[in-house]
């Protein structure tokens, strides 16, 4: 029979080569992890605006387009900028802001704590048009859902929008992530003739059955109706914050 | 010497080569022992995931099996369902790391699944039944052929689901193609929901019984 001492022994020797072994193996692999993230996110950059990139080449096409990436706080004032490959102002670069970070911080903010905010704008720039890119994060039904929404030059007018979530359900909820949906947003804005902000609300039953400006409405998804309510928290929470900023900068 | 040579049985003996198909279709952890149907029901939405679902699952279920063989004298039982859990639970977050760092894309779409193959009932039932009983080798080949009836099962779903329910095979738009939509046929809907996997592993049950008697118990 085994003893106590024998049976404590082999616990530990297994789970410390086990933890050796993954470790060591998170190590190895995490430079092609952090490499599929980062083309990944400027990938979904560039489709807001458009521009299709492959995993190959999204660091390429994404120097190329995006040229400028700014900064700013809930002031509306320009706390960073980078351009062409290094730091003009600031010291933060927007595509190393953590929006997951920024919502707790934010959270923190709104309890009274004195915290700063960041938030991150990709200026997306081929000659001919010049867009706002913003990415945003907020919450499905399962897990975080999160977009990437190209404003054009008015800072109103909705070029694109991106979606994409965690673990939304498959037919309903991960609907967002679909062509048919995102296209939705298009020409839509965010504020009003009178300028007043009012976001883009993702409305259940059909904006065409709702008593809600088309302009600032897209259809839900049948289903899905906890996912498009986060959308539209999503949109409105974020825009908010930006609001200053675009407000100095018209 | 001799003695040792004779002992040894060939390493695709007609025993080892039972253990390997067996699995795929008398004794399927699926539709026979009715094992892992939880994850059947979650990753056959498409056949893409399901694939890889079932390459993850024979890369844990015959390195695990080989392991535990291999540990078999000398892990103590009254904590051999934990030794086999870590050994699992390593296994998977491999799998899910190097998915994570190779095949990007798929890791996204399995999400939480892959982590999920630690609840995978066949994993565990084979390291219990089978490889803590036995040597290596023919533990390697149980872990393979059940791992591969499972991905069988999962891949027939796959299909079927994905076809029915989005009328694509592999993402490739077959229904599309074959102009069926313009006679007026749509998109079943609910082969896309969880229920209707269950009912697709309960016609494939059906089938093969009706097509194996001896499968039938009263």
């Amino acid at each position: 029979m085994y003893s106590n001492g024998y049976i404590f022994r082999f616990a530990i020797i297994m789970v410390v080569i086990v933890a050796a072994i993954l470790s060591g193996a998170a190590m190895v692999l995490k430079p092609f992890q952090e490499r599929n993230a980062t083309n990944e996110k400027m990938q979904t950059i560039l489709e807001a605006a458009e521009v299709s990139a492959t995993a190959e080449n999204a660091q390429e096409q994404y120097s190329k387009y995006i040229a400028t990436e700014l900064v700013v706080d809930m002031e509306g004032n320009i706390i960073g900028q980078y351009q062409d490959g290094k730091m003009v102002s600031g010291e933060q670069r927007a595509f190393d802001v953590k929006l997951k970070e920024q919502l707790k911080n934010l959270q923190d903010f709104k309890n009274g704590k004195d915290v700063q905010v960041l938030l991150p704008i990709y200026i997306f720039d081929d000659g001919s048009r010049k867009l706002n890119i913003i990415p945003m994060q907020g919450k499905g039904l399962w897990g975080p859902i999160y977009g990437t929404i190209a404003l054009e030059g008015d800072l109103n007018t909705v070029y694109g929008a991106v979606f994409s979530h965690k673990g939304e359900t498959p037919g309903l909820g991960a609907e967002i992530a679909t062509k048919d949906f995102q296209q939705q947003f298009k020409d839509k804005t965010i504020f009003d003739q009178n300028g007043n902000f009012v976001s883009v609300k993702v409305v259940k039953g059909g904006v065409a059955n709702s008593n809600i400006n088309p302009a600032h409405g897209v259809d839900a998804i049948s289903g899905g109706t906890i996912t498009s309510d986060g959308v539209t928290d999503m949109l409105k929470n974020t825009f908010e914050l930006y609001v200053p900023y675009f407000d100095k900068q018209q | 010497m001799s003695e040792e040579v004779k002992k040894r049985e060939p390493l695709f003996s007609a025993k080892n080569r039972k253990l390997l198909t067996t699995p795929l279709g008398k004794n399927n952890p699926i539709t026979v022992q009715v094992l892992g149907i939880c994850s059947a029901l979650a990753v056959t939405v498409k056949l893409e995931p399901a694939f890889v679902m079932a390459i993850s699952v024979v890369a844990v279920l015959a390195i695990g099996n080989v392991v535990i063989s291999l540990l078999r004298n000398m892990i103590p039982p009254r904590i051999r369902i934990i030794v086999q859990l870590v050994v699992i639970a390593a296994l998977v977050i491999l799998v899910d790391q190097v998915l994570k760092a190779f095949a990007y894309d798929v890791s996204k779409q399995l999400s939480v699944f892959v982590g999920l193959i630690i609840t995978n009932c066949i994993i565990m039932g084979r390291f219990e039944a089978f490889a803590m009983a036995n040597k290596p080798w023919p533990s390697f080949l149980d872990g393979l052929g059940n791992a591969a009836g499972y991905g069988l099962i999962l891949i027939i779903v796959a299909f079927f689901r994905e076809l029915l329910g989005s009328g694509t095979v592999w993402g490739y738009p077959l229904f599309e193609k074959l102009g069926i939509y313009s006679v007026g046929y749509e998109n079943n809907g609910l082969m896309i929901l969880p229920p209707m996997a269950l009912i697709t592993v309960g016609i494939i049950i059906w089938v093969q019984r009706y097509k194996n008697r001896e499968l039938i118990e009263d």
